[in-house]
């Protein structure tokens, strides 16, 4: 029987959050389409996260090899590969995660398949693919599309609800691929970020500023908002890349996740990537000079306007207010 | 060693009111600023930065119209040695595979040990041309390369994971990397330095000079139309002189109990 398949996530023994979204959005199309749920396992010591996928999927294809005791694109490709000539999915998911932005196009690449990136909703109609993304930093949505009988779509995090997953009691299945040698990448180790001087996570008033602030020399500005409201300062991507702000202050997804009580955007587009950072912030506030800017979607107070003017204003009506 | 960069010229759109033309599949450009890619800025420095250590030669290579070779301008400023485009009518609209199929037609007759990519598109935001890329050319590949370190017929690169973790690989030679912002800081390049290589020869193919059909550069999946992002319940937006906006923050913080 044909399928939707998901390339199962996992990283150190345990399966990420980006597995069960995906799942969650296979379960809908399985019931729409008529096809099986196939989940794709594939690594070492794989018997425990298979029994804990088994319920959620009609089959759980577990690919146990040697030497993959980490990721590798190199042989998960192989084994895909196989798994796909062989069985034919209507369509294949795959997180548009690190793993899977360096698996997904050479995958699609090396079996000829249509690629849709970093999609958040996406259907089949009569058997044709629409995929909805972004473009321009959050800015515009597109539509594409394929018709091919298989398409791989890699799916944006947190796009789908895992709240929904329905037991439908699948089995396991072992597949046996005879790998070829992969010899030409090795992973070597993980590096974890060094801890900072500062821990963002557990600043309940935090300031964060955006390439819209100009410059290191005018932090400042932002440093004093900070004080006044006895929070700390974090950045969006691009100004810890400058190294105006240290990397471990850094908010986003290859940065750090905070939930303060108070978080003020400071000249922030609000790409993706940031805003996974901080949604769950109890009081967002956005200053921004683009009416358009996305962050604003996310933010329960925006002022559009120039933070050089904006900021200095702040600040004094909140010492006003805490001297008063 | 030689090392070929693949840039990309794109619209400047942080602070700018995007609009879609009566295509409805393209943004309307006129009036826009345009830019090198940013990921590509740190991708072309890390060349760079190579031949400085080591003596290799940089080809870099985008794919687009006569307005695009100011990329390769900037890039032939920073001292890359030889700079070419690929432009074709036929190339409209082409998706991601189609722009990896034609480099890849370009790049397996150049002699190339390292190449190097953006990790993405500020526009399209694909991130897909680079591997896709590397697998044509039956090449080995690692993305979100945040560290390259070349060491005989081999590299040592960090990937960006999630959350501040990152893994060690090692990779064999030829191979692609698509260099993530922040591996390097970007030198600036001014006018003159642009201005000393206007007369230097861009070379500039089509698709018979690289061999290929127009049905091999045919995109795999389509662009149906673009729109406006669903909209969440959005902000509440304060208005009036920047006093009164002031002051109506103010209280809302100390209402929310933060002041
Ligand atoms: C794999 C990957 C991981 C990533 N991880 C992260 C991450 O963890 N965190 C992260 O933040 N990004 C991350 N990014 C980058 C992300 O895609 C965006 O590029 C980035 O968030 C943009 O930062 P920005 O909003 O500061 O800059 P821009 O998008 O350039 O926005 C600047 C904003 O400032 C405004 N502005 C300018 N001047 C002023 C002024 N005077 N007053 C008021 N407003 C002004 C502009 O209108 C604009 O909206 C990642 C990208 C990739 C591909």
């Amino acid at each position: 029987m044909s399928g939707v398949m998901v390339l199962v996530e996992h990283r150190r023994g345990e399966i990420r959050e980006i597995t069960w979204e995906m799942l969650a959005k296979a379960q809908e199309l399985s019931s729409s389409l008529g096809v099986e749920v196939q989940a794709v396992l594939i690594g070492r010591g794989l018997s425990g996260m298979a029994q804990e996928l088994r319920p959620f999927c009609h089959r759980v294809l577990v690919a146990e090899e040697e030497g993959l005791e980490a990721f590798n694109s190199e042989p998960y490709q192989q084994v895909l590969g196989r798994l796909i000539e062989e069985r034919r999915p209507v369509l294949l998911m795959i997180g548009h995660t690190a793993q899977g932005m360096d698996l997904a196009p050479s995958l699609a690449a090396a079996l000829d398949l249509p690629l849709a990136t970093d999609c958040y909703e996406f259907g089949l109609k009569d058997g044709r693919l629409w995929a909805h993304r972004q473009m321009y930093g959050g800015k515009l949505s597109a539509e594409v599309s394929s018709e091919a009988p298989t398409k791989v779509v890699t799916v944006r995090t947190g796009s789908f609800d895992p709240e929904g997953l329905r037991e439908v009691g699948g089995e396991v299945e072992e597949i046996k691929v005879r790998l070829d040698p992969f010899p030409w990448k090795r992973f070597l180790e993980y590096v974890e970020a060094p801890p900072g001087e500062v821990d963002i996570t557990q600043a309940e008033v935090i300031v964060s500023v955006g390439r819209g602030i100009g410059g290191p020399e005018n932090l400042g500005l932002a440093e004093e908002l900070a004080r006044a409201l006895g929070g700390v300062l974090a950045c969006s991507r691009p100004v810890a890349d400058k190294k105006w702000l240290p990397k471990d202050r850094q908010v986003g997804t290859s940065g750090k996740t905070v939930k303060p009580k108070l978080y003020i955007a400071l000249g922030i587009s609000g790409a993706f990537q940031h805003i996974v950072g901080m949604k769950q912030s109890g009081l967002i506030l956005a200053i921004n000079k683009d009416p358009k800017a996305p962050i604003f979607q996310v933010a329960h107070y925006g002022i559009v306007g120039d933070l050089f003017q904006v900021v200095p204003a702040l600040v004094a009506k909140v010492r006003e207010r805490k001297g008063g | 060693m030689d090392v070929v960069v693949c840039l990309k010229r794109v619209p400047e759109v942080a602070e700018v009111d995007l609009q879609v033309d009566p295509t409805g599949k393209r943004v309307k450009t006129e009036g826009l600023p345009f830019v090198l890619n940013d990921w590509d800025s740190y991708a072309l420095e890390e060349a760079v930065r190579i031949k400085e250590r080591s003596g290799a030669k940089v080809t870099v290579v985008t794919v687009g119209g006569e307005e695009d070779e100011e990329v390769l301008r900037r890039a032939l400023a920073l001292g890359a040695d030889q700079a070419i485009r690929i432009s074709d009518p036929r190339l409209q609209d082409p998706d991601a595979f189609a722009i990896a199929r034609v480099l890849a037609q370009l790049i397996k007759d150049l002699p190339h040990d390292l190449i190097l990519v953006g990790v993405q598109a500020a526009d399209d935001g694909y991130a897909q041309v680079g591997p896709t890329l590397a697998e044509l050319l039956g090449i080995p590949h690692a993305t979100l390369v945040t560290s390259l370190e070349l060491e005989g017929g081999r590299a040592r690169v960090r990937r960006e994971l999630e959350a501040g973790l990152e893994e060690v690989l090692e990779v064999e030679l030829p191979a692609l990397f698509s260099i993530q912002s922040g591996i390097n800081e970007p030198r600036y390049v001014s006018i003159l330095g642009i201005r000393r290589v206007a007369k230097k020869e861009i070379k500039v193919l089509g698709l018979e000079a690289l061999g290929l059909e127009p049905e091999g550069v045919r995109p795999k999946v389509l662009l149906e139309r673009l729109f406006s992002p669903p909209v969440g319940e959005g902000a509440e937006i304060i208005t009036g002189g920047v006093e009164e906006v002031a002051e109506r923050v103010a209280e809302i913080f100390e209402r929310g109990g933060v002041i």
